[in-house]
């Protein structure tokens, strides 16, 4: 009997105190969680590609692409690239920045393909690359490419803010750059940024 | 003593590392010092605490190399980071400029003082009315009781 009366007591008189104390528990478990929260939404998106840590913003996004005129690659039947091309487009068009040396850019070539075979314009920029690998990539492979410039040099490149390869950029029909991927295309790129782009602005 | 010599060449060696790319030096002492001025505020995208003077990268080489092009040419340093700027954005620079949407990087350090002030002064003012104080009525009770409840 007084016992209870003993424990109601307590309860009644030190509502305060312990309410304080969880508090102090509760608190850092509460960060402690949403920062691991965080931390799994950021390793999820990084494994389906909708995360890309080293994701820069493109200045170049809502302008139109720098002046430039880049040679053809050598030995190869492909029209050249240049700035003046982005200019009267029918539809929107993809633009890749490539290299045969990069391991990356064989990974994410069967995309490039489907666009292709899709009917979309894809226009390669093959970057600091010999003709001749360049070339053995595309017939060992298969070539998405419409137009393809070489630049060896990797100036061009530069003025387009590129800082890796691969790069895709998508242009509208107005020749401004509406999207870019500093990264690998993947599965869900295409299904979630490409695709749904490309329709919005074939229909623009 | 030898041995001593050899030693002392080899703990010398990671100076070694830091003479770097010695391709695109600039004759001009006072533009290569300029050059390297402007490319340790420049960011490597590639690696993203490394300003393109440290890194081995060939893009960021030929963003030294560009650098040194222009310096040579008589740009100032203000015009060669406008020049990559205009390229690769806010990011690019080591010391980002102050603009709406770098507010909040710039103002987390005197958020985080005012933040840790407030819980100083927030904790203190609770911690001050605690001195010795007398026992209230039920408190004695309380007590009273408990004292009782272990005799019992």
């Amino acid at each position: 009997m007084s016992e209870r009366a003993a424990s109601g007591d307590r309860k009644a008189n030190g509502v305060a105190k312990p309410s304080r104390r969880k508090l102090m528990v509760y608190a850092p478990l509460g960060v402690a969680a949403l920062g691991g929260l965080g931390f799994w939404a950021m390793l999820r998106g990084m494994q389906d590609g909708s995360f890309n840590p080293r994701g820069v913003p493109s200045v170049l996004i809502g302008r139109p692409p720098p002046e430039f005129a880049l040679p053809a690659l050598e030995a190869s039947s492909l029209p050249a690239l240049a700035s003046a091309d982005f200019r009267g487009l029918s539809g929107p068009v993809v633009v890749n920045f490539w290299a045969s040396w990069c391991a990356p850019c064989i990974i994410e070539h069967p995309h490039l393909m489907a666009l292709q075979r899709q009917g979309v314009p894809v226009w390669g920029v093959n970057y600091k690359d010999r003709a001749r690998d360049a070339q053995s990539f595309l017939s060992r492979l298969g070539n998405p490419f419409s137009r393809l410039g070489a630049d060896e040099p990797g100036r061009v490149s530069i003025d387009w803010g590129v800082y890796g390869v691969p790069e895709t950029y998508i242009l509208d029909r107005g020749g401004i750059i509406r999207w870019r991927w500093a990264g690998v295309i993947t599965t869900e790129i295409m299904s979630q940024d490409i695709q749904p782009l490309l329709q919005r602005l074939s229909r623009a | 003593m030898k041995r001593f010599v050899f030693l002392a060449l080899i703990l010398a060696l990671p100076a070694a590392a830091q003479i770097g790319d010695t391709n695109y030096r600039l004759r001009d002492a006072g533009q290569e010092t300029r050059s390297r001025e402007i490319g340790k505020e420049l960011r490597w995208l590639g690696c993203q605490n490394q300003s393109i003077e440290d890194s081995d990268a060939p893009l960021a080489r030929d963003l030294r190399r560009i650098v040194r092009e222009q310096v040579e040419q008589g740009a100032s340093n203000e015009q060669v980071m406008r020049f990559v700027h205009e390229r690769y954005g806010d990011f690019v620079l080591l010391r980002p400029p102050f603009n709406w949407s770098t507010l909040l990087l710039w103002a987390t350090p005197a958020l985080a003082l005012m933040g840790g002030l407030f819980a100083i002064w927030r904790t203190r003012r609770r911690a001050l009315p605690a001195g010795p104080q007398e026992l209230t009525e039920a408190e004695r009770a309380r007590l009273a009781r408990l004292q009782g409840d272990t005799r019992a």
